[in-house]
């Protein structure tokens, strides 16, 4: 029978120590599950992320909570979030302390001079990334665009987007208009 | 009650966020932001980058300072502030965790359908307009100064279009942010 704290031990220092946010845990995840603990076979793991991929969340959360509640029902589940979350949250906290004190200090303020821009392009970044694993093709691309118009220029709530893209998809497979991205499944 | 609204802000974020960090960012922008106005443009960016150099998921770490922050502006104290970002953390997992309980609990082996696979097909493109709604939403003169021929604003674009170049070619994302806040410090310690 596997630990409440083992399953919080994993989580934790999976939690704690990567930098770079859901796709950056997923890999130390598998090691720590399927080969290090064996608590899951492989093909369970890679059912549970496209799961976490197909429902909305916080990708790292939504990997601690299935992969929690799999093995251990809904305190394993907890225990295996609380894990993965509690060392970031703690470590924003104090920054946020130290930076309200640092603030005006013209060396964390040049410092923040440099790191915005950068921010930024790391926002930017995915779009592109994420628009080829999209298969966004020139019969596509008017999606993605009005999309980003329509928040951008006309302030519509993404929200909406959201519920109109899942609208559409629905729409698309019934009406049978199924070319969009190539790969058909 | 700032509480309730924050606690109902992050519980929508939560349960519309599709595809990974960046998609939860657009979406925790365009509500304190542009919705609340808990928390300015200039703020957020500040938090988007903390948040991006800290480790942990970069979208509870964004809920969390972003919480903290627009108690701390609504004039609440230092812990008060705390007490928000714990529920804007909590509140932003909870639909979701709930979710995922009940789908593992009734679909023992995932198994996708057409419906699913072509609504997964639409959000994943529409997702790229949105992070690109908030990219763009991103640049302002606050983080890259007022565009012209000056130079917080040319480095800011050097930064801007290197950073964003080595990102896309996987480099390490903390790298990147402490290499440009270092740069940021010696180029504008260096000019005065």
């Amino acid at each position: 029978m596997i630990k409440y704290c083992d399953l919080f031990w994993s989580f934790f220092k999976i939690g704690t120590f990567t930098i770079g946010g859901g796709y950056a845990m997923i890999p130390l995840m598998e090691r720590e599950l399927v080969d290090r603990h064996q608590w899951m076979s492989r093909e369970e793991f890679l059912d549970q992320v496209a799961l976490s991929q197909s429902l909305p969340g916080i990708l790292a959360v939504n990997m601690a909570s299935g992969v929690g509640f799999r093995l251990r029902g809904r305190r394993g589940a907890l225990a295996a979030i609380v894990g993965n979350i509690v060392m970031p949250i703690i470590f924003i906290l104090i920054l946020a302390m130290v930076y309200r004190l640092f603030k005006d200090n013209v060396y964390v303020e040049r410092f923040f001079m440099g790191v915005r821009p950068a921010a930024v392009a790391l926002i930017a970044a995915p779009v592109f990334t994420l628009a080829k694993s999209a298969g966004i093709n020139w019969q596509t691309c008017w999606i993605p665009i009005v999309s980003s118009l329509l928040i951008w220029m006309m302030s519509v709530n993404p929200i909406f987007v959201i519920l109109a893209a899942v609208a559409m998809g629905v729409v698309c497979k019934k009406m049978g208009w199924t070319k969009k991205g190539g790969a058909e499944a | 009650m700032i509480f309730v609204e924050l606690f109902w802000a992050f519980l929508k974020i939560g349960i519309f966020t599709f595809g990974g960090g960046a998609a939860a960012v657009a979406l925790i922008q365009n509500e304190v932001v542009s919705h609340q106005h808990w928390l300015t443009q200039q703020e957020f960016t500040d938090i988007l980058a903390v948040s991006q150099m800290t480790p942990g998921p970069v979208g509870i770490n964004t809920a969390t300072y972003a919480g903290y922050t627009a108690l701390f502006n609504a004039g609440y104290s230092q812990w008060m502030a705390v007490l928000g970002a714990v529920v804007a953390s909590l509140s932003v997992i909870i639909l979701p965790v709930a979710l995922m309980m009940v789908v593992v609990r009734f679909v023992q082996r995932y198994r996708s359908n057409k419906y699913i696979d072509a609504v997964m097909r639409m959000l994943r493109m529409v997702v790229v307009g949105i992070i690109a709604a908030a990219a763009l939403q991103l640049v302002t003169e606050d983080s890259f100064g007022h565009a012209g021929w000056n130079a917080h604003f040319v480095i800011s674009i050097l930064l801007f279009l290197s950073v964003f170049w080595l990102s896309i070619k996987k480099k390490n994302p903390v790298v990147l942010m402490l290499a440009a806040g270092a740069i940021g410090i010696a180029v504008y310690t260096l000019i005065g």
